[in-house]
């Protein structure tokens, strides 16, 4: 990186001048604290190590920041990502040298594929030991570059407040994504000018925010001149903080909106405008109108190939508009007639004061029949609890307003299809990576970003042991995260597709004989352990762990273990060509 | 500091030659390449050098592949934070040039034979042995081909070759 041209010396006449209050000479580890306090840091989830001791030693007498002592790197790299995702700020790691950092790469890559904002801290050997194969030692920066929007190794300690402004930029600015900043121990150590001024400027670093206008009036007139129109919205709504516009818009002109697994909650289930999911696990109307549409308007959706199903046949009729803010993502899988660059809360209003209500009656009667007739399936509630009936039972008993967090499988997509999501940051879940093992820790982290709302972890008995171990931390910090383990004793999923295209050969898919007594795994670590085999168990256990909130509670549910996740688009399939499933009467 | 493959490649028609502006350090030419190889793209030749203002470099890097590609590894190379711009010069008018040191076998019979072919492609030699003739050469790529097809009936023991630097031209004209 650039090396700013500072002098000190001449700096500090200035700032004596000014009587600039902030202005100080502080080792690393201080101009590393006091950067964190200057940009609003209230939460790092850490964990400490030979290579970070002297921030660890800063953070001794540090009140203004709250350290969560996680139990594993990962996990709190995962905690940090729930925390960005609950809240909008950047979520904010601080692990040793080495393993500490390797442990922090699954976080990172899951973050990376969901744009998740991130700044990761990570110690390293002093910088004259560095290649040296030294204790704990990493090359954490040529590790992380693939996974991160941006990496940093800081070799001078008076560029380090520079480089922290700049990683949070880069974190929250554009298309967010993780940054990791390495911190050889001498940089820590070492001394320089603090000089607490805020402002950041990358000179090769401008993100395009305004859609081009003749692309934003060739898209109104699309959307107003469409038969069948339809707005396929992703993540990047609620990244780019755009549910009320697309809301407004979609209401406005009575368009139906259907969200990827990463944009639920940007547009209200409840609204008639709502298709639900699409995709892989989306709802038949939902697939069927993306099919069928004739202007599709993705709106911060960069589609997945989880999303289209087979490309050919990906919405084949339609003329396609595609606002994104990452360039790279537009004509990547699909080609669009009108592609707009820039930030789709923008883009997306400047469409709505341009477009007229399209005439849409024929293709609401269209929907309106597929809905009517393909439902989506909910097994008869009765005998073992069903998958989407627990899901069902969380949805009303939360009212809709939890924030769920999952990990990955089966019970990921009944939850994306079964909870009725309308408010946005309200669905956590690995999209992109199918990171097994994030939901629990991110849960944790969402709560404490957003210590008011109540959470609730769905999760597998399979993903849930992969990060148990966190359970340490959320009983020390009385997080009241409620976790709800799907237990089908298998990993559900990979023996779903094992009994559809691999001849029912379950191979190291079932987990019955190892899988733990669960509640007496949470009761060990001071926390609530229930369990529920029954839809009245279920009720109860439901309605006693909502109470609780000054731990976290474990609920182990034992579902019908056979049950199978519809509608679902094979591999290699188009979207209409979904499986619905057996139907219920 | 450049690399290249060796040997003449044969394909030609969906080259394209990409100028990146960069902030220069090993992390951004790490990513840059790593663009490529983590993303499937080829990567023909690269070299690299500072630019007149000292903490930037250019980088030109040659490449094959369809329209969706090029425009792909165009917006990749954009995505990096530390790059400024990137041109595909392949849509404008420009000078590319490449330098290949070539060591071929030269017997008393060969040797002003092989002279005369370096002259009529304005190459000089640079080393000179009873067996052997090192010759440099530059210019295009079709030229530096075509040279080392002529000196290939020869015995070309070693060939080292930049890739190509290009500048887009300022005039009309021929420069």
């Amino acid at each position: 990186m650039a090396q700013p041209k500072t002098e000190p010396a001449k700096q500090k006449n200035k700032n004596q001048a000014t009587n600039t209050p902030n202005t100080a000479v502080l080792n690393g580890a201080e101009i590393l604290i006091n950067t964190l306090k200057d940009i609003n840091v209230d939460t790092i989830f850490g964990y400490p190590g030979g290579a970070v001791l002297p921030i660890y030693d800063s953070l001794f007498d540090e009140h203004d920041i709250n350290h969560v002592l996680i139990r594993h790197e990962q996990a709190g790299a995962h905690a940090a990502d729930g925390y960005a995702r609950a809240t909008g700020k950047a979520g904010v790691v601080l692990v040793t040298s080495g393993p500490g950092g390797t442990n922090t790469v699954t976080g990172i890559a899951t973050a990376a594929m969901d744009s998740i904002p991130m700044v990761v801290f990570t110690g390293q050997v002093p910088t004259n030991m560095i290649g040296n194969d030294a204790f704990q030692e990493a090359d954490i920066v040529g590790i992380t570059r693939p996974i991160t929007k941006h990496n940093y190794l800081v070799k001078d300690v008076g560029n380090l407040e520079q480089v922290i402004r700049e990683a949070f930029h880069v974190a929250t600015s554009g298309r967010p994504g993780p940054v990791l900043v390495d911190l050889p121990k001498d940089m820590i150590k070492n001394e320089a000018h603090y000089s607490g001024l805020k402002k950041v400027s990358i000179p090769s670093y401008k993100p395009t925010r305004e859609g081009h206008s003749s692309q934003v009036a060739k898209a109104a007139q699309m959307l107003s001149n469409a038969k069948k129109p339809l707005i396929y919205a992703g993540g990047g709504v609620i990244l780019g903080e755009a549910w009320e516009e697309l809301t407004a818009m979609a209401e406005r002109l009575n368009i139906p909106v259907t969200t990827t697994l990463m944009g639920l909650g940007g547009f209200p289930e409840s609204k008639s405008q709502s298709l639900g999911m699409l995709g892989m696990h989306g709802t038949y109307y939902a697939n069927m109108a993306t099919t069928e549409c004739d202007v599709l308007l993705a709106a911060g959706a960069r589609f997945d190939d989880r999303v289209t199903g087979r490309l050919d046949g990906f919405s084949p009729h339609s003329k396609k508009i595609h606002i994104d803010i990452d360039p790279s993502n537009i004509g990547k899988n699909v080609p669009v007639e009108v592609p707009i660059v820039g930030d789709v809360k923008n883009v997306l209003s400047a469409i709505d004061q341009q477009a007229s209500k399209p005439d849409t009656t024929e293709w609401w009667n269209t929907i309106e029949d597929w809905k009517k007739n393909h439902p989506l399936n909910v097994p008869k509630p009765e005998g073992l609890i069903k998958p989407q009936h627990m899901i069902e039972r969380i949805s009303e008993v939360t009212n809709g307003e939890a924030i769920v967090v999952t990990d990955v499988g089966q019970h990921q997509m009944w939850a994306a299809q079964h909870y009725t999501f309308n408010h946005p940051r309200s669905f956590l879940s690995s999209g992109g990576l199918g990171t097994m093992g994030y939901g629990f820790p991110a849960a944790m982290g969402a709560a404490f970003g957003c210590p008011d709302r109540p959470i609730v972890c769905i999760t597998g008995d399979g993903g849930f042991q992969m990060t148990a171990y966190e359970l340490a931390t959320a009983v020390e910090y009385e997080v009241p995260v409620k976790i709800a383990i799907m237990n089908n004793e298998c990993l559900g999923m990979v023996r779903q597709w094992q009994e559809l295209f691999y001849n029912k050969r379950y191979s190291h898919s079932i987990l019955k004989k190892g899988n733990p007594d669960f509640v007496k795994l949470a009761e060990s670590y001071g926390a609530v352990g229930y369990r529920a085999s029954n839809n009245e168990e279920m009720d109860d256990i439901l309605a006693k762990a909502m109470k609780i909130n000054d731990r976290p509670v474990v609920m182990d549910f034992r579902v019908e273990p056979r049950e199978n996740c519809y509608p679902m688009v094979p591999s290699g399939a188009a979207l209409n060509e979904m499986v619905e499933g057996p139907k219920s009467e | 500091m450049t690399v290249s493959k060796n040997g003449i490649s044969s394909q030609t028609s969906d080259r394209h030659t990409l100028s990146v502006l960069v902030s220069y350090n090993l992390n951004a030419l790490s990513r840059i390449i790593g663009i490529f190889s983590g993303k499937g793209f080829h990567i023909d030749s690269i070299s690299f050098g500072s630019e007149k203002e000292s903490d930037l470099a250019r980088i030109t890097i040659t490449t094959h592949g369809d329209e969706q590609i090029i425009e792909q590894i165009t917006k990749q190379l954009h995505k990096i934070i530390d790059v400024v711009t990137v041109t595909d010069l392949t849509y404008e008018r420009f000078v590319e040039r490449e330098l290949a040191l070539i060591k071929v076998t030269a017997t008393r019979s060969s040797r002003s034979e092989i002279m005369q072919i370096a002259q009529v492609f304005r190459a000089k030699v640079i080393d000179i042995s009873p067996g052997k003739l090192s010759i440099e050469v530059t210019g295009n790529r079709d030229k530096i081909n075509a040279f080392i097809g002529m000196l290939d009936p020869f015995g070309i023991d070693e060939i080292s070759r930049t890739g190509s630097v290009a500048l887009r031209r300022e005039f009309e004209g021929s420069v």
